[in-house]
């Protein structure tokens, strides 16, 4: 069985796209991935040390704009069918395996303190811009948001900007 | 009208929605191929544009989907959620992430997505995210000034930069389909090789005709709500549309007696609706009829909805446009506010009564006279009428 094939960018893109569509006429919202790892560490937070989350303000403020419990939210809702989704694709094209993607020219060390420190960087950077690749970039684009396409062009500028200092981690 | 939460879908199935969503969303990003940290780099070195192609391409049919419902008058733009710009904050967020990018070979939800398939440096990236939200959260005290900098509210960007929304879609369009094409040639010069899976051009070419043909059928149907704008401007297209009339002094009766069998849309400007305005009355403009909130209130029970202005005849255009957009049961106020004020609230009786009707109106009028500005004072104490202002959905991450 051919387990490498993709789908057709262009054609992934216009069903992206698509997608993006619905969930805007359905919620009046694009799609988002970073807001769930906040509400998770908000949740997670106030059930650890609850007397530190009443006062700092960070999660005093989340808890000021959203009822309920932090994980009664939309976005840890569809960050667990993202979850489900790919496993999904991963299971329909064979693609389920336990493996660690890395060029031939750098160890396992580098790559897992490369893919630490690069969560790291994207998870303070997404709340520092206030969304991430799907929450302000994609969904900001759908909307023509200037906050959105700009934070796009920062994500992608940056990358390049910095890629050939890290050229030795992938080519 | 859309967006249909929370008014046709609950807040609570919406969460079910939420999953359903998510689950395609997962499914689509691993068939492009985003569950691959060397695919996803492959842009910022050369070899593999995968990611620009399907980025751009949503981005622009989300785009163009979102400027057609609401051309069609089916999607409420006012409502959906624009990511809200503050410039310093999103420029430096978005550096720091593409730093992170290219060190870690991913993004918060392509991570997710190669993680559920078993990647190991995608889980590991997964693992880093948490600790760098929660430093930030932790810094926000010394972020905080940083952060709000530069607030430019919920603009677009062509607002920012003065020009239509139609021009900055394609503007959009065209960067992305240039990009297309040069990101092809880039890619066949790193590799060697032409990517075989985009030839025949033939079939590019095809669909690319299609989607013109089908994005000139705006010009032939235009845009609804300046269409229905523009009719109500002509008066002949008004007159056909015969008002119910209301008179001033029914509503003297009914502020007087039967204060919730009515509510009022008072078209005059902010400013004078601030300084009068009558009780169960909602400031709105001519547009309000095309909104969502018009489709949640003009539909209540045992409530009659009165349009007033100054003069009548600028009641007269609302309510064609409300009739357009299918609230037929509308009324307008008889002779306007002007008409309103003259024979209730500064009413003087022109002579002494002749008849029996002339004493009673007269009596009438005296009483409704002296009773409501008192009855407007307590309706403005407990704060009842209200310049209405358009929720918007708070999304985002």
């Amino acid at each position: 069985m051919n387990n490498t094939k993709y789908m057709n960018p262009y054609l992934a893109g216009f069903f992206l796209g698509l997608l993006l569509l619905v969930t805007i006429f359905i919620t009046g919202r694009g799609l988002g991935a970073s807001g769930a790892f906040k509400s998770a560490i908000v949740a997670a937070v106030e059930t650890a040390a609850p007397v530190h989350a009443s006062d700092t303000k960070y999660y005093v403020e989340y808890m000021g704009e959203h009822d309920g419990s932090p994980l009664k939210n939309w976005l840890v809702f569809e960050v667990i069918g993202v979850i489900a989704g790919a496993f999904i694709s991963g299971l329909v094209s064979n693609r389920l395996k336990f493996t660690l993607d890395k060029s031939g020219r750098t160890t396992t060390k580098v790559r897992i303190i490369g893919a630490l420190l690069g969560g790291l960087l994207f998870g303070f950077g997404s709340q520092l811009a206030r969304g991430c690749t799907s929450g302000a970039a994609l969904s900001g684009m759908a909307v023509l948001s200037a906050g959105g396409i700009i934070t796009m062009l920062a994500i992608f500028g940056g990358a390049y900007m910095f890629a050939y200092f890290f050229r030795k981690l992938w080519i | 009208m859309a967006p249909l939460v929370p008014d046709i879908i609950s807040n609570e199935f919406n969460f079910v929605i939420a999953i359903l969503i998510g689950i395609a969303f997962g499914y689509i990003l691993e068939q492009a191929g985003f569950s691959s940290s060397k695919k996803l780099v492959g842009l910022f070195y050369g070899y593999d544009f995968t990611v620009l192609r399907v980025f751009f391409t949503a981005g622009i049919t989300a785009m163009m989907g979102v400027i057609g419902l609401a051309h069609y008058g089916l999607l409420d733009l006012n409502i959906i959620y624009v990511n809200p710009t503050f410039l310093r904050s999103a420029i430096v967020g978005g550096l720091i992430m593409g730093l992170g990018f290219v060190i870690g070979g991913f993004c918060p939800g392509t991570s997710i997505c190669a993680a559920s398939i078993g990647k190991i440096d995608a889980m590991i990236f997964v693992a880093g995210i948490i600790p760098g939200v929660y430093l930030f959260a932790e810094g926000y005290p010394y972020l905080e000034h940083f952060y709000m900098a530069d607030a430019w509210g919920y603009v677009t960007l062509f607002q920012v930069m003065g020009i239509s929304q139609g021009l900055m879609a394609f503007l959009m369009i065209f960067a992305a389909v240039a990009a297309f094409v040069v990101t092809t040639f880039v890619e066949k010069r790193v590799n060697g090789k032409a990517n075989p899976e985009f030839l025949p051009a033939k079939k590019y070419f095809a669909l690319a005709g299609a989607a013109v043909l089908i994005g000139l059928t705006a010009f032939a149907l235009p845009e609804r709500q300046s269409y229905v704008m523009a009719n109500a401007e002509v008066n002949e297209n008004i007159n056909t549309t015969a008002a119910k009339k209301i008179s001033a002094d029914e509503l003297a009766f009914r502020i007087m007696n039967d204060i919730n069998s009515f509510r009022i849309y008072d078209l005059r400007t902010k400013e004078e609706f601030t300084k009068l305005s009558l009780p169960n009355s909602e400031n709105i403009q001519l547009n309000y009829f095309f909104g969502k909130d018009a489709a949640k209130n003009l539909k209540k029970d045992n409530v009659i909805n009165i349009i007033i202005s100054l003069r009548e005849d600028e009641s007269i255009k609302a309510n064609y446009i409300a009739a357009e957009n299918g609230y037929n049961e509308m009324y307008i106020l008889q002779g306007g506010l002007q008409g309103f004020n003259d024979s209730i609230i500064n009413f003087t009786s022109p002579r002494i009564p002749q008849t029996r009707w002339e004493r009673d109106t007269y009596s009438f009028r005296e009483a409704a006279k002296t009773k409501i500005p008192g009855i407007i004072e307590n309706f403005k104490k407990q704060n009842r009428s209200e310049t209405k202002k358009t929720k918007r959905i708070i999304g985002g991450c």
